[in-house]
Order: structure tokens, then C-alpha cells, then sequence
């Protein structure tokens, strides 16, 4: 018995329930609480605009109205009317001109930095990419406001330069170093043996790349290109600079135009926490919400499509 | 000796062809954001000054400096930064060191891209919903920090997870094989080989911070105050929201002033991921395995 007594003592530090056991467990309580972190702040996010919103869903809400309805008068003071079809035009018509011109030139950047670029060149472009994507929406905001809009003025003889052009371009050039980082990842996922064994057959850099690399990376583009058109449909400051602020069903990438999110932003200062108008700008942030959720989950799912073949 | 056929020599004219084209879609993507770029030193330039950096705005924000912008959005990013960088790299640490793979794992992920990929103005509601009205913190510095802290919470999660898999398996089997427990090994050996790539993504972060504007219009930031925030709960100037006030909201305002602010702000951001993007490369370069 007497010999047995240390052995038993050695299993027990064995067993590990001493000091570092315990320290282990809070350790890993601690850092699982970080991890569920993220899925408590998205419902956080979509459980708090619902509260702040619900009033104006459950109330004035009119499904007719509110997505059908040109009319967006919260102010007005006989009949206040909440109609967001001409934002949603707004949003739709910038994003759909900045898709426009950033989906064929990221894609093409994000090609020619993968597949022909290299040494240098391909370091410097690569860098070149990740410092445009840093650039704050308020200063592309700015830019839309200061140089772009004298320059579309002087350009087309148009009498105002804050349009969907302007912002289009805006946004389009801020979405674009994103969507090519994107694709470009996407791209380099594609392994080597598979040009390796196009090139063994003696296909020149470019059948490689349209033959072998683009439908094998297919789904990683199109979840880059997901990601892009949810950032331009997101985006709040540049927009709520650019597009000139009007509401408006654009006729032609010359009239001004209102977004959604620069709706919410030009707005929510104005107005008293639980009014009516103030519960409609919540139900617009409960529409981005969805929206862009749903974006993200397609684009997740395209993206992960990919990975499994 | 090989000679090259009609069809070779097509498909190498074609190959040309594209890498010419694609080459002037990379060049005309990146020229005109160059040429926007020098505009703005140009113009902005002659404002710089260590006056327009240190002194309060005056006679209307038409003159004077931008000290208290400076310093509100400093007070941000660090509020921020106190918040997010823990939860951030304690998530990373769950998601590298703990989690199993299986479909809760796939809804942490989900959830951080979508934290990522919700538009700033939802955050924006959201920070006024919950840090401000149901925290009662009220529009301050804390409410505003809180705020952009959910919002660049991946950016932090993201970057560190990254640099804690970077480390190989072998370090963390070697630890375990002498008897150290999970956290053992994850303090002594996994983070100290991961803290450069998790400094790269905290500098990350203050870029990002820095730069946001609606996140805090509602939350903490204002226009303009006539004195300096004292605590975390009084409200602050921050220099993205002086920039858009400087360059919507002022009547009369000369125009230089707003580039000014404009180059002290991506000065700051582009600095910050410069800085990030060398301690990178520094990291590569001395990798040992």
C-alpha cells in the first residue's frame, strides 16, 4: 500500500486535474465565447433594427407602398408617404453601371496579374491592388464630388455632374481592386499541373487560360463578382456624395439620382428616435440587411461549390 | 527544328493579343486612380501645415486646423481597438486551435463574412439601436468604438486565423507529445510564431477604422464641437466625417480645405497598410519553415 501511494499521486497529475487542467478549460470556455462572438453580433444586428423598425412594419406599413410607390415624403405634412421605388432604382441603376465597368476590368486585372505578370511587376501590381482597396468610400465620395463632377460637366456639357454616372464610376472603380484581390485568389486556387498538362500539349498561355484556368476557377469568380455587386449595393458615403441626391427614376445616366443606404445616412439626423419616418429608415436598414445577407450566402455557397469538386 | 505552322503562329498572335489587352484593362484600371491621387497632393499639399494638423478649426471650420478630428479618430481606433483585438484573436484562436469541422463551425464562418459583407449604414443602425438607445451609452466615443469594432471584427479574425494555421502542425504535436496542455502549447508555442501576422491584421484594422464614416455619424461622432472629448462618453470630431462636413455641409469653404483633409486621411490609411503589407514581406523573407 505504502509503495502504491506516490504512483497513485503520479496519476492523478496524469489525469490532469491540476491547475494547468483547469486553467486549459477556462481557456477554451474563453476562446469559444470569441468564436460564437460573430454569430451573436449578426443577430444582434438583424434583432436590434427589427426592434427600432418594428413599429413602422407592424403600423403604417403598406407592402404596396413601400416597395411600389415612386414617392419617398416622410416630411410631408398632410399625408407622409413612404415609397422607396425610386431609391431602389437609385441603388439598382448605380450598382448595375458600376458592375458594368468593374466586373470585365477586375476580372481582366485579376488575369493578368495570376496568369501573365510576374516577378516585380506582379509584386508591384498586387500591392498596387491592395492600396487602391483601402481607400475610405469618404474620400472616393470627395473625389466624385470635387474631380469627377466639373470633369463630367466639361466633358458632356451636362448642367450638373452629381449623377449615376459619376457615382457609377465611383463606386465601380472602389468595388473593382476588391473583386480582382477576389478572383485573383480564386484564380491562383486552380493548381498548377492542371496548365502544366494543358501546356505539355501545346497550348499557348492564353488557351490555357480560357480553356483550362477560367472554367476551373469559375466559381470563384462568380462569388467575386457576388461580393463586389453586394459592396456597391452596401456602399453609403461615396454614394450619398456622387449620385446628387435627388429622388428620382433615371431616365439616363445623367440625372441624379438617391440611394437606399444614402437615404438612411442623409436622413437618420433628422429625425426623433421612434417617429414614424425615423421607424421607416430602420425598415429600409432591415431590407440592406437582408439583402446583402442573402448576396453573401450565395456567394459563400458558390465559392465552397468550388472547393468541394 | 521545329517549324511553327499557320496555327501556331495564329494562336501565339491571339496570346499576344490578349495579354496586351488584359495588360491595358490592369493599366486603366490603376492610371486614373494614380492621376486622382496626384491631384489631390497637388491641391492639397500647400494647405498641410504643423498649424493645420495642431490647431482647432475656426471662423467656421473656413480656417484653422483639424487637430480635434485628428484626435477623435485616434480616440476611436483606440477605443476600437481595446474591444475588438481581444474577441478577435480569441475567435481566431477557436477557429484555428478548437473548432471541429462541422456545420457550426460553417455558421461562425458565414457569420463573419457577413459581419464583413453588411453594408456600413446597417451597422451604423445598429450601433445607434443597441450601444446608444438599449446600452444607454448614449452618442459618444464608446457607443461610435463599439460600433465600428463589430464592424472590423473580421478583419482582425480574419488576419490572425491565417497566422496561427501558418504555423505548422509539427510545432504544436512536438508540445503535445511533452506533456503541455492545448493552451499551453497555444500560449508558448503557436502565438509567439503567429504575432507578427496578427500585428499585420491589427494595423489592418486601424486603416479600416479610420477610414469609416457612417458607422459613427449617428453614434458618436459629430460635425463640430467647440472643445475636446474629456472621457469615453462625450462625443468627438473624426477626420472622415470632418472630411465630408468640410466638403457638403460648409458654405464658403475655400477649396483647398477639404483636400487637405482628404490627403491627411488617406495619408493615414494608405501608411497604415503600407506598414502592414512590409511587416509582410518582412515576415516572409525570415520565415523558417
Amino acid at each position: 500500500m505504502n509503495k502504491q501511494a506516490p504512483a497513485s499521486a503520479k496519476t492523478a497529475s496524469f489525469d490532469r486535474l491540476n491547475r494547468d487542467w483547469y486553467i486549459d478549460k477556462i481557456v477554451q470556455t474563453l476562446v469559444f465565447i470569441g468564436g460564437i462572438s460573430a454569430i451573436i453580433f449578426i443577430i444582434g444586428i438583424f434583432v436590434f433594427i427589427t426592434k427600432e423598425g418594428m413599429g413602422f412594419l407592424i403600423g403604417d406599413f403598406s407592402f404596396k407602398e413601400f416597395f411600389f410607390s415612386p414617392n419617398w415624403r416622410p416630411t410631408s405634412e398632410n399625408k407622409a408617404t413612404y415609397g422607396i421605388l425610386a431609391l431602389i432604382a437609385g441603388t439598382a441603376s448605380v450598382t448595375g453601371l458600376a458592375m458594368l465597368v468593374a466586373i470585365p476590368f477586375s476580372l481582366g486585372t485579376a488575369i493578368f496579374i495570376a496568369e501573365f505578370a510576374t516577378g516585380k511587376t506582379r509584386e508591384f501590381l498586387k500591392i498596387t491592388v491592395e492600396l487602391l482597396a483601402a481607400i475610405p468610400s469618404v474620400v472616393w465620395g470627395f473625389i466624385g464630388l470635387a474631380i469627377m463632377n466639373p470633369l463630367i460637366i466639361d466633358i458632356f456639357h451636362v448642367p450638373v455632374g452629381l449623377n449615376v454616372l459619376n457615382a457609377g464610376i465611383i463606386l465601380g472603380l472602389m468595388a473593382a481592386p476588391i473583386m480582382t484581390s477576389i478572383a485573383e485568389d480564386a484564380l491562383k486556387a486552380v493548381p498548377d499541373r492542371y496548365r502544366e498538362a494543358a501546356e505539355a500539349l501545346g497550348a499557348t498561355r492564353w488557351q490555357v487560360i480560357y480553356k483550362v484556368v477560367l472554367p476551373a476557377a469559375k466559381n470563384g469568380l462568380l462569388g467575386a463578382v457576388l461580393l463586389g455587386v453586394g459592396r456597391g449595393f452596401g456602399e453609403t458615403m461615396a454614394v450619398l456624395m456622387a449620385t446628387g441626391h435627388s429622388i428620382n427614376i433615371p431616365g439616363s445616366v445623367f440625372d441624379s439620382v438617391r440611394a437606399l443606404t444614402a437615404t438612411i445616412a442623409a436622413e437618420l439626423g433628422e429625425t426623433a428616435v421612434g417617429s414614424p419616418h425615423y421607424k421607416a429608415l430602420f425598415t429600409i436598414g432591415i431590407a440592406l440587411f437582408l439583402i446583402t445577407f442573402i448576396i453573401n450566402l450565395i456567394a459563400d455557397l458558390v465559392v465552397r461549390g468550388v472547393k468541394k469538386g | 527544328m521545329f517549324e511553327a505552322t499557320e496555327i501556331n503562329r495564329k494562336n501565339l498572335t491571339r496570346q499576344k493579343l490578349f495579354r496586351l489587352l488584359l495588360g491595358g484593362m490592369t493599366a486603366s484600371l490603376i492610371l486614373p486612380v494614380a492621376l486622382i491621387m496626384g491631384t489631390l497632393i497637388i491641391k492639397g499639399a500647400p494647405v498641410i501645415s504643423f498649424d493645420f494638423l495642431f490647431t482647432s478649426p475656426t471662423n467656421g471650420m473656413t480656417e484653422g486646423g483639424i487637430f480635434p478630428a485628428l484626435l477623435g479618430t485616434i480616440l476611436l481606433v483606440l477605443v476600437a481597438l481595446l474591444a475588438s483585438v481581444p474577441l478577435g484573436v480569441a475567435a481566431a484562436i477557436y477557429l484555428s486551435e478548437y473548432a471541429p469541422d462541422n456545420w457550426f463551425t460553417r455558421a461562425i464562418n458565414l457569420a463573419i463574412i457577413n459581419l464583413a459583407g453588411v453594408p456600413s449604414i446597417v451597422h451604423a443602425l445598429f450601433g445607434l439601436g443597441a450601444f446608444v438607445l438599449f446600452f444607454r451609452f448614449g452618442t459618444s466615443i464608446l457607443a461610435a468604438s463599439l460600433t465600428l469594432a463589430v464592424m472590423t471584427l473580421p478583419v482582425v479574425i480574419v488576419a490572425t486565423r491565417e497566422s496561427l494555421q501558418a504555423v505548422p502542425m509539427a510545432f504544436r504535436e512536438a508540445c503535445w507529445n511533452m506533456g503541455a496542455t492545448r493552451w499551453q502549447t497555444i500560449r508558448r508555442i503557436v502565438l509567439p510564431n503567429a504575432v507578427t501576422g496578427i500585428l499585420t491584421g491589427v494595423i489592418l484594422e486601424v486603416s479600416r477604422t479610420a477610414g469609416e464614416t457612417a458607422p459613427i455619424m449617428f453614434t458618436g461622432a459629430v460635425f463640430f464641437l467647440p472643445f475636446l472629448p474629456q472621457g469615453v462618453f462625450d462625443q468627438t470630431m473624426a477626420l472622415s466625417l470632418h472630411l465630408f462636413v468640410v466638403s457638403t455641409q460648409v458654405p464658403e469653404m475655400p477649396e483647398a480645405v477639404p483636400y487637405g483633409v482628404a490627403l491627411v486621411l488617406i495619408g493615414m490609411v494608405l501608411l497604415m497598410n503600407s506598414a502592414s503589407i512590409a511587416l509582410r514581406m518582412y515576415l516572409r523573407g525570415k520565415k523558417k519553415w
